[in-house]
């Protein structure tokens, strides 16, 4: 955790970008910026180009054009790749748990980063305590009678999403994406869910949120960008709106659509 | 218990109980040939040609995959190996082809598997008749004798009697053994194959090369075949082109008797190494102990229904 946290403005901005599969304009002038330690709410029906629009931050896409800046450095999008995405510190979880169910945590926890001794074997005991660390003691897995050594099949989908994003902040993300981690979770577990978000606020990182309920969202975010058919219609700061008139909008927005 | 690593050793203490209470019955059975020796010196030259590969072999199903090819690459890797001794005399590059050609046809399942996209199962069916098919063609019924071999180094090293008394081939199983249980517990490699036998869609989300683990996972047990290949050919100093046949089915089960899932993202190397004891000494025991040979299958049907039964039990309860 020593990527020089503070000394960026946005740590990630795209400007002008655009994606289209074949005829089909998937993100039409896209022009978008996470700040500083800030929570940005992604909003927007099925198909407004959420889901573009985080394959190409996250690696998984090439746009057609425009401008990627991480930590406001221009990146090029040669050879972008997942791979690449993480090494900026961008980590990603998703909405289907990216986790094996039958292994256990401290071994989800270093999956495809391990930590190696000497012999170029894996640390188990250095793995462990680290998975300890962060599960029982900033994650707050206290006196749930799980263990490093605890399979994931164990786990609620709440805690699962917890691992995933103990993950991504010990990996020194500073920028965490979360696309739809609240699906099919239990209103506990997703309380859950929402306090790890803070917890990535408070750590001084940034967010990605993504999310169908607005009341999570407007909780939890400090800005709102507004997806429609593949364009930016609106950015909005917390403090301007209430979660009423944010409902309002949006509805506003989809009967505009449907007529 | 509920940790990931207790439910692995509970498997694992079952299979060694198995195991002590079959040799428990033909010790009782029959002390007089369970007590010396002999036995034990016939089982370690003969389990290793299967168990190698069953260690091998476990690999491939933890990823969640299966090979029935190994028995053909066996044989299509020793008959080139007597070949290659035959035209040239030089056995280490006898030895060398032969892993080679093993590779090579793992690298050819990999292909159909991972490139073309065919299910494991069914393309090893197919590679399995092909390779076979290979072999009969090229040695037209006949066999290869290579007792020349004898006076090489290579012939010692590989299933020579060390001191002699230990079969050599016994100790490559043991190291082997030994390699494995690192490889797939403690080396990153072995990681990426439970993940992605576990959840090959997440374990692609992290970045595992799923492709690269599984055409390496093959390789890697056409390689062993091979070696089996040498070993089996030079434990008798002869090729005969049905070799490897018998294996196809006793390899498999040392793997499931162990308790290693056919679901994938789960095995155990040391289940697999007492399930190739266990199915490599029932047939002499079960004769040794006065039963006639019409008795083998039926008990190991039973042994492998109970195992099996037992693993099925114990992850039930997890659930």
């Amino acid at each position: 955790m020593t990527l020089d946290r503070n000394h960026y403005e946005c740590i990630v901005r795209l400007e002008n970008l655009q994606l289209n599969y074949g005829k089909v304009e998937a993100l039409k002038n896209i022009s978008f910026e996470v700040k500083n330690n800030e929570i940005v709410g992604l909003i927007g029906d099925n198909g407004a180009g959420k889901s573009s629009l985080i394959k190409v931050i996250t690696g998984v896409e090439k746009p057609t054009r425009g401008k990627l800046f991480v930590r406001d450095k221009e990146i090029s999008f040669k050879g972008h790749s997942v791979k690449k995405v993480h090494d900026l510190g961008i980590e990603t979880v998703y909405q289907t748990s990216s986790l094996g169910e039958k292994q256990s945590l401290w071994r989800n926890f270093f999956v495809g980063r391990q930590i190696k001794n000497r012999w170029g074997l894996i640390d188990v005991q250095k793995e462990k305590t680290i998975a300890q660390e962060m599960l029982l003691e900033k994650i707050g897995f206290r006196g749930v009678g799980i263990t490093v050594d605890s399979p994931i099949s164990e786990l609620s989908g709440g805690e699962r999403q917890g691992v995933a994003i103990g993950r991504a902040m010990y990996f020194d993300a500073d920028l965490i994406i979360l696309d739809e981690p609240t699906v099919a979770l239990s209103l506990k577990e997703v309380a859950k869910v929402l306090n790890f978000v803070r917890e990535i606020k408070d750590s001084g990182r940034s967010c990605i949120y993504i999310e169908h309920n607005m009341y999570h969202v407007y909780e939890v975010c400090d800005r709102f960008v507004i997806l429609d058919r593949g364009e930016v219609v609106n950015v909005i700061e917390k403090h301007e709106i209430s979660l009423n008139q944010l409902n309002e909008y949006l509805l506003s927005l989809s009967t505009k659509k449907s007529v | 218990m509920k940790t990931a690593a207790a439910r692995q050793a509970r498997l694992e203490i079952s299979i060694a109980a198995v195991l002590a209470g079959i040799f428990l019955l033909f010790i009782i059975g029959n002390p007089k040939v369970f007590t010396r020796f002999d036995i034990y010196y016939s089982f370690m030259s003969t389990i290793p040609f299967f168990g190698i590969m069953a260690l091998a072999m476990t690999l491939v199903v933890t990823l969640g995959e299966m090979d029935l090819s190994f028995p053909s690459v066996l044989a299509l890797s020793a008959l080139v190996f007597g070949k290659v001794f035959t035209l040239t005399g030089n056995i280490w590059l006898a030895a060398l082809v032969c892993v080679l050609i093993g590779l090579a046809a793992g690298a050819i399942n990999a292909l159909l598997i991972v490139r073309v996209g065919i299910p494991s199962l069914v393309a090893t069916i197919g590679t399995m008749f092909f390779f076979r098919g290979m072999v009969n063609v090229i040695a037209q019924g006949k066999g290869i004798a290579l007792v020349k071999a004898k006076e090489t180094l290579f012939y010692s090293l590989a299933v020579g009697r060390i001191g002699g008394v230990f079969p050599a081939q016994a100790a490559w199983m043991l190291l082997l053994g030994v390699g494995f249980w690192i490889l797939l517990n403690r080396h990153r490699f072995g990681s990426h194959i439970l993940f992605v036998g576990d959840n090959m869609e997440s374990s692609r989300m992290m970045g595992i090369n799923v492709e690269r683990v599984k055409t390496i996972v093959f390789m890697q047990m056409g390689f062993f075949a091979a070696f089996a290949g040498i070993l089996s050919t030079l434990e008798v100093t002869y090729f005969w082109p049905s070799q490897g046949q018998g294996y196809l089915l006793t390899t498999l089960a040392a793997v499931f008797i162990g308790g290693t899932s056919v679901f994938g993202g789960m095995g155990t190397i040391f289940g697999t190494f007492v399930g190739a004891i266990i199915i490599g000494s029932l047939e002499a025991g079960i004769i040794a102990i006065g039963l006639t040979g019409f008795w083998i299958q039926l008990i190991y049907g039973l042994i492998i229904m109970v195992s099996v039964s037992i693993y099925a039990i114990l992850l039930k309860k997890k659930s």
